[in-house]
C-alpha cells in the first residue's frame, strides 16, 4: 500500500482524466441523444431515418471499434487532435446511441392523451416537445440514463488502448514499474472506479426523488 | 424457413470471403522466404527433475516473443509462424533440448506481459527484444544477452527537426506501453510528450499518419520499419542512440539449472556461428551487418 500511497499525485491525476472523458463525454451525448430521440420520434421520415440509422450502426459497434477509427481513422483524414479529444468524440458518438434510446424511451412514457391534448389547444410541434413531452419524459427516464452513464463511466477505461492516461492506464504503468504492488494498485483502481459510480448512482437517486411527482 | 434463411445466409458467406480477401498484401521483412535457420536438433540427455529434462521430455517448448516487430518476431499475413532474429535464437535453444522447430509453440507477448506470463508458467521462456534491468531481475532471471541494441528515434523522412533525443521538447514520442523506451522517455525527457500504444505497429501508424512526431525504441526494430517495404522511403532512423539495451531470455526466478543451460546454448551458437546465422538471416535482410556477439552475463 505504501507504493500506492507514494503515487497518489499520479493516481489521482488519471481519474482526474477518466473523470474529464465521463463528464464532457456525457454532456455531449446527453446533447446529441436527445437531438437523435427528437430526430426519431419526430414528424420528418428523412430525419426519423437517419437517427434510426444511426442508433442501430453505432450502438451495435463494439466500442473499442468506435475507437479505433477516430484514434487511426481520423488522423488518416487529416483530421490531427489530441488523444484525449479523439477519446471524448468516440465516447460521445457512442453513448448517444444509447442515451437516444433512453430517452426515446421516456418520450413514448408520455400519454398520447397529453400530446393530443396539447395538439388541440394549438401547441407548435417545437412547443408540444419543450413544453409537454421532454418535461415529462426525463423525469421517465433518470433510472435508464443512470444505467446508461454509469456504463459510461467504466466504457472510459477502453481509452487505454488509445494513448490516454487515463486512471486504467495509469494502473497499468505502476503496476509494470513495481510489480509487486499490482493487487494493492488493482484495488485501489477499482475502489475509484465504484466511487465514481456511487457519485452517478447518488446524482440519479437525487435527481429522481427531486422530480418525483406525488400521484 | 430454408428460404427465408437462403439470402442472408449467401450474403453472410460472400461477406466473409470479402473480408478474408482484403487484407494489405505485406510482405515483412525476412517474409515470405523459407529463410529460416533450422538448427540441428540434437538428441538430449539432463539429468532428472530439471527444467531442460522436463521440457526434453514433453518434446515441446512455450516461447512468448513479439509478434510485431519486423526482423526480430513478427507474424505475416501469410503464415501463422512467427519468424525474426528472436524466433531462430528460440528454436537454437529448442534444438539443444532435443525439440525440433515444428514443436516449438510461440506465444505472443507485448512489452507489458512479458514478467507476468514467465511467473504465471503461460511460457517457458521469453524471447522478446527483453532488455535485461534489475528491476526485472527481482521478478524473473536472464540468460544471455544475446544482442545488445540501443534507444533510437524513427521520424518521417521529410522531418530534420529531430536529430537526436535532444531535439524532443514539446515533440509527440511514441513507445510502447509498459516498455523501457516509454520509461526512459518519461525520466529522461520530461519535456517530451510521451504517446503509448501496446504495439510498436500502432506508433508506427500513428508516424505515418502524422498525428505523432517519434517512435522511440531499440535502433535494430526502427531499422525493421525502416526498411519494411510497406513505408518504403516514409522514415528514417535518427540514428543517435541513447541507451544500452542488453536483449536477454527472460526464465522463471532462481531455475539456475536451466539459466546456466541458456547461457550454454547461447554461448555455444555465438562460437560456432548459428547465432551469425541467424542474424544474417533475419534483421541481416534489412542490410545491417552483424555485429560481434556480446558476453554473455552470468551474474
Amino acid at each position: 500500500m505504501d507504493f500506492v500511497w507514494e503515487q497518489r499525485d499520479v493516481i489521482l491525476r488519471g481519474f482526474g482524466t477518466t473523470v474529464l472523458l465521463a463528464v464532457s463525454s456525457g454532456l455531449l451525448a446527453f446533447i446529441f441523444g436527445t437531438l437523435l430521440a427528437v430526430m426519431r420520434v419526430g414528424p420528418v421520415p428523412p430525419l426519423r431515418w437517419a437517427g434510426s440509422a444511426y442508433v442501430t450502426v453505432v450502438r451495435n459497434t463494439p466500442l473499442t471499434l468506435v475507437f479505433v477509427f477516430c484514434t487511426f481513422g481520423l488522423p488518416r483524414m487529416e483530421v490531427r487532435l489530441a488523444f484525449v479529444t479523439f477519446a471524448i468524440i468516440a465516447l460521445t458518438v457512442y453513448t448517444s446511441a444509447f442515451v437516444c434510446e433512453a430517452v426515446r424511451s421516456g418520450i413514448n412514457s408520455v400519454e398520447a392523451g397529453e400530446i393530443e391534448a396539447a395538439r388541440a389547444v394549438g401547441l407548435p410541434f417545437h412547443q408540444i416537445l419543450s413544453l409537454v413531452v421532454l418535461p415529462q419524459a426525463f423525469r421517465a427516464v433518470i433510472p435508464p440514463l443512470g444505467s446508461v452513464y454509469n456504463a459510461l463511466v467504466k466504457n472510459t477505461s477502453v481509452a487505454v488502448a488509445f494513448s490516454v492516461a487515463e486512471a486504467s492506464s495509469i494502473f497499468r504503468r505502476l503496476a509494470n514499474d513495481d510489480a509487486s504492488a499490482t493487487w494493492s494498485l488493482l484495488l485501489t483502481t477499482a475502489v475509484g472506479y465504484m466511487a465514481l459510480a456511487a457519485v452517478v448512482f447518488a446524482g440519479a437517486r437525487i435527481l429522481e426523488r427531486g422530480t418525483a411527482i406525488v400521484r | 424457413m430454408k428460404h427465408r434463411l437462403r439470402l442472408p445466409l449467401t450474403l453472410l458467406v460472400t461477406f466473409a470471403f470479402v473480408l478474408t480477401a482484403c487484407g494489405d498484401d505485406d510482405e515483412g521483412i525476412g517474409g515470405g522466404g523459407g529463410d529460416t535457420t533450422d538448427p540441428k536438433v540434437e538428441e538430449a540427455k539432463f539429468e532428472e527433475g530439471t527444467t531442460m529434462a522436463d521440457l526434453a521430455e514433453a518434446g515441446a517448448i512455450k516461447i512468448g516473443t513479439k509478434f510485431d516487430q519486423p526482423g526480430l518476431g513478427s507474424v505475416s499475413l501469410e503464415s501463422e509462424e512467427p519468424e525474426g532474429f528472436d524466433v531462430e535464437i528460440g528454436k537454437i535453444v529448442a534444438a539443444k533440448l532435443g525439440i525440433a522447430a515444428e514443436d516449438v509453440e510461440f506465444i505472443e507477448t507485448v512489452s507489458a506481459n512479458r514478467e507476468s506470463f514467465i511467473e504465471n508458467g503461460t511460457v517457458d521462456i521469453v524471447i522478446a527484444t527483453y532488455t535485461i534491468n534489475d528491476e526485472r531481475k527481482e521478478l524473473i532471471d536472464f540468460a544471455g544477452p544475446y544482442y545488445v541494441a540501443g534507444q533510437d528515434l524513427l521520424v518521417a523522412s521529410d522531418d530534420d527537426s529531430i536529430n537526436g533525443p535532444d531535439d524532443l521538447a514539446g515533440k509527440k514520442v511514441c513507445a510502447a506501453s509498459g516498455s523501457t523506451p516509454i520509461e526512459n522517455i518519461r525520466e529522461n525527457y520530461p519535456d517530451a510528450e510521451p504517446v503509448e500504444f501496446d504495439t510498436y505497429t500502432e506508433c508506427v501508424d500513428q508516424l505515418e499518419a502524422g498525428q505523432i512526431d517519434a517512435v522511440s525504441t531499440d535502433d535494430i526494430i526502427l531499422a525493421g520499419y525502416a526498411s519494411d517495404p510497406k513505408y518504403e522511403g516514409k522514415f528514417r532512423v535518427v540514428g543517435e542512440t541513447f541507451s544500452e539495451e542488453p536483449y536477454g531470455i527472460g526464465l522463471a526466478k532462481g531455475d539456475d539449472d536451466f539459466r546456466t543451460f541458456l547461457n550454454d546454448t547461447l554461448e555455444e551458437s555465438f562460437e560456432d556461428e548459428s547465432w551469425k546465422e541467424a542474424f544474417d538471416n533475419t534483421l541481416g535482410a534489412s542490410g545491417v551487418e552483424a555485429p560481434d556477439p556480446p558476453e554473455v552475463d552470468r551474474y
